[in-house]
């Protein structure tokens, strides 16, 4: 905004909400370059490909690693839990993505 | 023709710069001399956008108000008062305050335990059993929900009349809090008559937050603060205790809490007392409770004199944070926090929201000032506490159902003030205390311009209030 400056933490707060409603989802955007993980393939995220039948079961990573994508870099909500305000710890179980991705659970509504 | 409404708003200024206080958000906003000049054509009533984008940036300054919800159109309702319904549920507990005894060795003469507006006869002496104590951590515990950080308070009476008690249930409040994986911090309330070193030092140990009941040098003091039987003033009692304390107990600050009667309103001089000869951290100053026709009440001349003691005060505040130094008037700095915060309250305290007062019994209460008062039983410790209670009080005590505060441009942050005080002066915990509106109304204009100070002057001394920061 050029009129208006936010001067206490509330007003800070909407403001960023109101630029990012104003935004749109940019990642999903023709006009903005669509975003991707940093790194993707050296952080164990490969994500976002099928396999060469299309599936995902022959994928060189597990699919389930990209799981922290559709988590905080690029939240994902229908793909994860909402860790916002419902399930802030539903990754607990799970320390290290590379070790224990098995570890991380189901959450049912 | 469209018309435009100003919605409500707040303005003050400090220099050259121009700010808004929005109702009931609580967003502060800087304003530009375009906007200010839409706002300033929008004070004596609505206008056509046409009337106020004559100028080639109006039109943007006006969407920025319209977005912020600073002007609304015709027709177009103003934002409700708040967005927030009574939850479903009670909100989990995060702090409970237990009334470890409800006797006291002082019979200060307002008291509203013992003074003359008790909201009871005066029960006979009771003090808090380990097993209820622990009982009450139970409750605290199981009722916190997700809370992780909890707040336990002992209070009195005097508390320390009963500190036997207090030991063993820090002990297995850190206890629970370790099994649960949370942290539980503990305060107390004292009039000072019963510390000791080695109380001091425990406190001090155990890093427990302290907070002392006194009302300043000794004529002040002793004109209220006395013992029951032969009405002896407790000065020169407890100067040297509170002194001892201060000088053991160095890892945390600790503070005052003074009660102004119409008997003395001398805010400088209590101040510079407690403080300054005292050593206090910081100094909370609360007008008397009290219902009318008491002598010792303040009200009309009394709360102007007041109000111009705080300004004053209040002065000398800002020129302290402006050489970036903390002058400990912990009433005004309450309010900035708010104000920098940008708090916006559908309820006037924690009582009954996160916050439960225990009697010595066990029985469950509002607050500290309500256990034990039977027209307010929230339940027991031993059975758990009433959920319907707690819905029925969020529902009837929200900002939305005070039809009087519905046009106030505070409501945000008083939210209809002290339910003990309302049921003292009017007998009704959710009637709005009207008797002091315009105090509150004045003493929030000043926290805005001293906030409009700081932010001209040294913003970096906010961020001491960041609560974001703080997390």
């Amino acid at each position: 905004m050029k009129h208006l400056k936010a001067r206490n933490c509330k007003a800070e707060a909407v403001m960023e909400f109101l630029e990012a409603e104003d935004g749109g989802v940019k990642a999903l955007q023709d006009d903005a370059a669509p975003h991707v993980p940093a790194g993707c393939t050296t952080i164990f995220s490969p994500g976002w490909e099928v396999d060469a039948t299309g599936g995902t079961a022959n994928l060189c990573q597990p699919m389930e690693r990209d799981l922290y994508d559709c988590y905080k870099t690029c939240f994902w909500p229908a793909q994860v839990p909402d860790y916002l305000n419902n399930n802030p710890d539903w990754h607990s179980g799970c320390a290290s993505a590379t070790q224990d991705w098995r570890k991380i659970d189901l959450i049912f509504p | 023709m469209t018309l435009v409404y100003a919605s409500e708003l707040k303005r003050f200024s400090a220099g050259e710069r121009k700010y808004a206080f929005l109702i009931p958000s609580s967003m502060v906003l800087e304003l530009d001399n375009e906007v200010r000049s839409i706002l300033d054509a929008l004070e004596d009533g609505p206008k056509p956008i046409e009337a106020l984008t004559t100028s080639p940036g109006a039109e943007g300054a006006l969407r920025e108000l319209a977005r912020v919800g600073a002007v609304h159109r015709d027709g177009a309702p103003d934002i409700p008062l708040t967005q927030l319904a009574t939850p479903p549920e009670p909100p989990p507990l995060s702090t409970i305050v237990l009334n470890v005894t409800n006797s006291c060795n002082l019979s200060c003469r307002y008291c509203y335990e013992y003074g003359e507006d008790r909201l009871e006869e005066p029960a006979p002496a009771q003090v808090m059993s380990v097993e209820t104590a622990r009982q009450s951590v139970d409750t605290l515990f199981a009722e916190s929900g997700r809370n992780d950080k909890l707040q336990i308070t002992f209070f009195g009476g005097e508390t320390l009349l009963n500190f036997k008690v207090i030991g063993p249930t820090v002990d297995y409040a850190r206890q629970r809090a370790r099994e649960e994986g949370k942290f539980v911090d503990f305060s107390l309330t004292t009039n000072a008559t019963l510390l000791t070193r080695k109380i001091s030092q425990w406190l001090a140990d155990n890093r427990i937050g302290v907070t002392v009941s006194i009302d300043g040098p000794k004529e002040i003091q002793d004109s209220m603060r006395v013992y029951g039987k032969t009405g002896m003033g407790s000065y020169d009692i407890v100067a040297p205790r509170i002194k001892e304390l201060l000088s053991i107990y160095t890892t945390r600050p600790i503070g005052a809490r003074v009660t102004l009667t119409s008997k003395v309103i001398d805010v400088p001089k209590i101040f510079h007392h407690l403080t300054e000869e005292m050593g206090f951290y910081e100094v909370g100053f609360a007008p008397v409770t009290s219902s009318t026709g008491l002598d010792y009440a303040i009200d009309g001349n009394g709360l102007d004199q007041l109000l111009e003691q705080f300004r004053a005060l209040g002065e000398r505040y800002v020129e302290a944070a402006l050489a970036g130094k903390y002058l400990g008037f912990a009433n005004l700095s309450d309010m900035l926090g708010e104000i920098h915060e940008g708090v916006a309250k559908a309820y006037p305290c924690g009582a009954g929201l996160g916050l439960l007062g225990v009697a010595p019994g066990g029985e469950i209460g509002l607050c500290h000032r309500f256990a034990g008062s039977g027209d307010h039983d929230f339940g027991h410790v031993k059975t758990g506490v009433d959920a319907s209670k707690r819905i029925e009080h969020l529902e009837r005590g929200h900002i939305d159902k005070r039809i009087d505060c519905s046009t106030c441009w505070v409501r945000s942050l008083c939210s209809g003030g002290c339910y003990h005080e309302a049921q003292v002066r009017y007998g009704d915990r959710f009637r709005p205390n009207l008797h002091y509106c315009d105090w509150i109304r004045e003493w929030t204009a000043m926290g805005l311009e001293v906030y409009a100070k700081l932010l001209d002057g040294n913003p970096e001394f906010l961020d001491r209030f960041d609560q974001r920061k703080v997390a």
